[in-house]
């Protein structure tokens, strides 16, 4: 009986010892052991990941990670990268082989319930469209028909172009191509009459693949939402709430005029939300088992949503449209830094 | 020096410990994947869950995006079956040709053979297929400047489109006409079939060719010397004589060529072909469930092989010699 007691004291003991020091979840833990984060990204999509002339990622979506490594180690260059493609993905999420997967993946309800994932939010708001060749003299998607669509496999793409041509009583013939080059070149020397993806693809493909970009519509329809945002294996909740609200804290500097330019001057000023948002006061990292200093780090190293959005998605000549900020028009919006 | 065991005993032992390690990594691997995916959906009920996704063409069944996945994967796999069957025929045909016309006594004919071998047999297969795709596409005109080689018969980048006999009763041929953006009725051959199978049959010839060549040479002389004096012509020598006692040699490493046509045909997920990997591959992204999709494509393809082999074999027993070891 004693026995049983102290057992259960001892129990009770390290159940009481394990609370007190849960802090850094094991996904953190495990990158601060090993000294940097696993990024999971795409192989190649101009403006959301892809290496520059250095051999270095640039996007928007490896903007995320680095923001996650700013905030974790206060220095952004503490990542590798794990181009994946879109079948291997979710895979490498689940098994741990990569820490975030940031790779304009669509939120969607089979992906965060079955799959054993989490998406923390979201960091574009994209959806998908067709692009047909202008002199066809096409204006709506309703006038497709019949038509053969070019289209890359693997993707929430295929079943939206079902749902929308059964919906509408429509007939067409997929092309499914799983290179791009290949399917563009389909859709180019015209085997297929369409060529769908999501807008923000279209627009890149159209500017830099198509001869000329004027002979190319993207027709007014967008047939599905598509939330791209960053995904973290399911299970770990100081992670799932360190990679959140690091894109919320990117966002929110947009929204408070806090730059990588202007940070330190900002800094300096009164304004109590600010102050907060630097760290000089409060202590918002300990809650996140970070530096207080968190989101200085992320703004100072990385940027802010806008200048994110600016340096990678601008010169593709895609519109900011519904990823302005909440009171500019759009959607992007951040729960409160308080 | 005196072992305390036999060398018998001892090679079984070494066996014994040799399966144990890798029954011990495999017990590793599947615990490991089982701890990785708790929590996660697995399992095949996804086979019957509504595929939602549309394919392009398929071969005797028709499929709709209402249909599971289960049919997906099925119409996937007699694509598969189509241009593989048809690959392997064609590549027998043209390998044989190939052969002889190496072993021909005309200059031109043996430089022609034996350049078609070196050409093709050195390109990577998926090379070939790109460079077959783009030339039908690229070189033939849209489906409004459609050629008509024969009343009936539109050929296009869209393919070649045929009349056809319809599916229900009573049966009747329909036509293929133009409307909207493509043709309808009639049946097309697409242009990544017809890539995939002009790819995958050059390519396979090339290689049946040398092993034709290879089995006619291994012949004794004697047999044509003999062929010869007793007044057959050079057809019959062949067609009687020679190929019998040549095929004992080529069966099996053709046997090798139809497996290898039959798994390159894979390849067509390259060119848009919906083959039974491309329809996986789409399965697993939809489903999420890749440990599954990977199990399915792996047993399908060692099926195949495995049949393949088993009828080859059987085809191999039959012509071999009488009595004689295989």
């Amino acid at each position: 009986m004693t026995n049983g007691i102290t057992s259960l004291a001892s129990a009770l003991l390290l159940f009481l010892l394990s609370i007190a020091s849960a802090q850094v979840g094991p996904t953190a833990e495990g990158a601060l052991k090993k000294g940097f984060i696993q990024c999971g990204v795409n192989t190649g999509l101009a403006g959301f990941a892809q290496p520059d002339s250095n051999g270095e990622w640039r996007g928007i979506d490896v903007d995320l990670c680095r923001a996650v490594a700013a905030a974790l180690f206060g220095d952004a260059k503490k990542i590798r990268y794990t181009p994946l493609s879109a079948q291997q993905r979710f895979t490498a999420v689940q098994s741990g082989e990569v820490d975030i997967l940031s790779r304009n993946t669509t939120w969607t309800f089979a992906r965060d319930a079955g799959l054993g994932l989490d998406f923390v939010g979201v960091n574009f708001y994209d959806g998908q469209g067709f692009m047909v060749t202008k002199k066809r003299n096409i204006k709506s998607a309703k006038q497709l028909n019949g038509a053969a669509i070019c289209v890359q496999p693997g993707t929430t793409t295929e079943l939206n172009m079902a749902d929308y041509f059964r919906a509408n009583k429509m007939k067409f013939k997929p092309v499914v191509i799983e290179k791009l080059e290949e399917v563009l070149n389909a859709y180019f020397t015209g085997r297929c009459d369409v060529f769908t993806t999501d807008v923000s693809g279209l627009v890149a493909v159209r500017a830099a693949r198509a001869t000329n970009s004027a002979d190319h519509v993207i027709l007014p329809e967008i047939i599905s939402k598509e939330p791209f945002g960053p995904v973290v294996r399911h299970g770990d909740h100081h992670w799932f709430d360190l990679v959140r609200w690091t894109l919320f804290a990117t966002i929110e500097a947009e929204e408070l005029g806090i730059t990588s330019k202007n940070i330190d001057q900002q800094a300096k000023s009164a304004n109590p939300v600010v102050q907060r948002f630097v760290g000089a006061t409060g202590d918002f990292g300990k809650m996140l088992y970070v530096d207080n200093r968190w989101a200085y780090n992320i703004v100072k190293q990385v940027g802010n949503y806008g200048e994110s959005f600016e340096r990678h998605l601008t010169p593709l000549g895609l519109d900011r449209g519904i990823n302005k900020l909440w009171n500019k028009g759009g959607i992007m919006y951040a729960p409160p830094l308080r | 020096m005196n072992w305390p065991i036999a060398s018998r005993q001892r090679a079984a032992l070494y066996q014994i410990l040799l399966v144990a390690g890798l029954c011990l990594a495999g017990w590793f691997f599947i615990t490991n994947a089982v701890e990785n995916l708790r929590g996660i959906a697995s399992g095949f009920g996804f086979l019957w869950r509504e595929a939602g996704f549309e394919i392009g063409e398929s071969t005797l069944v028709s499929f709709s995006a209402t249909d599971s996945y289960l049919k997906a994967l099925a119409v996937g796999l007699l694509n598969t079956f189509r241009v593989a069957l048809l690959a392997v025929a064609l590549s027998t045909v043209i390998g044989v040709a190939v052969g002889l016309a190496r072993l021909s006594p005309n200059w031109l004919v043996v430089k022609l053979a034996s350049g078609y071998v070196e050409l093709l047999r050195n390109i990577p297969l998926v090379v070939q297929l790109f460079f077959w795709y783009a030339v039908i596409t690229d070189s033939l005109p849209a489906p409004t400047q459609a050629l008509t080689p024969l009343p009936g018969f539109f050929l296009s980048n869209r393919g070649l489109a045929m009349p056809s006999i319809a599916g229900e009763l009573p049966l009747r041929i329909t036509y293929p006409t133009f409307s909207g953006f493509n043709f309808s009725g009639g049946v097309v051959l697409s242009p990544e079939f017809a890539a995939l199978l002009l790819g995958l049959a050059l390519y396979t010839a090339a290689f049946i060719g040398e092993i034709v060549r290879a089995g006619i040479l291994a012949v004794d002389r004697g047999q044509y010397e003999a062929a010869q004096s007793q007044g057959f012509n050079s057809f019959q020598l062949m067609r009687l004589i020679i190929l019998p006692q040549a095929l004992r040699v080529i069966v099996p490493p053709v046997t090798s060529q139809y497996l290898n046509c039959t798994k390159n045909s894979s390849l067509a997920v390259a060119i848009g072909y919906p083959d039974l990997l491309s329809i996986a591959n789409t399965t697993i992204n939809q489903t999420g469930q890749a440990i599954e999709g990977i199990a399915v494509i792996m047993l399908v393809y060692l099926t195949i092989s495995l049949a393949i082999s088993a009828a080859m074999n059987v085809y191999n027993r039959r012509i071999a010699l009488r009595g004689a070891r295989t």
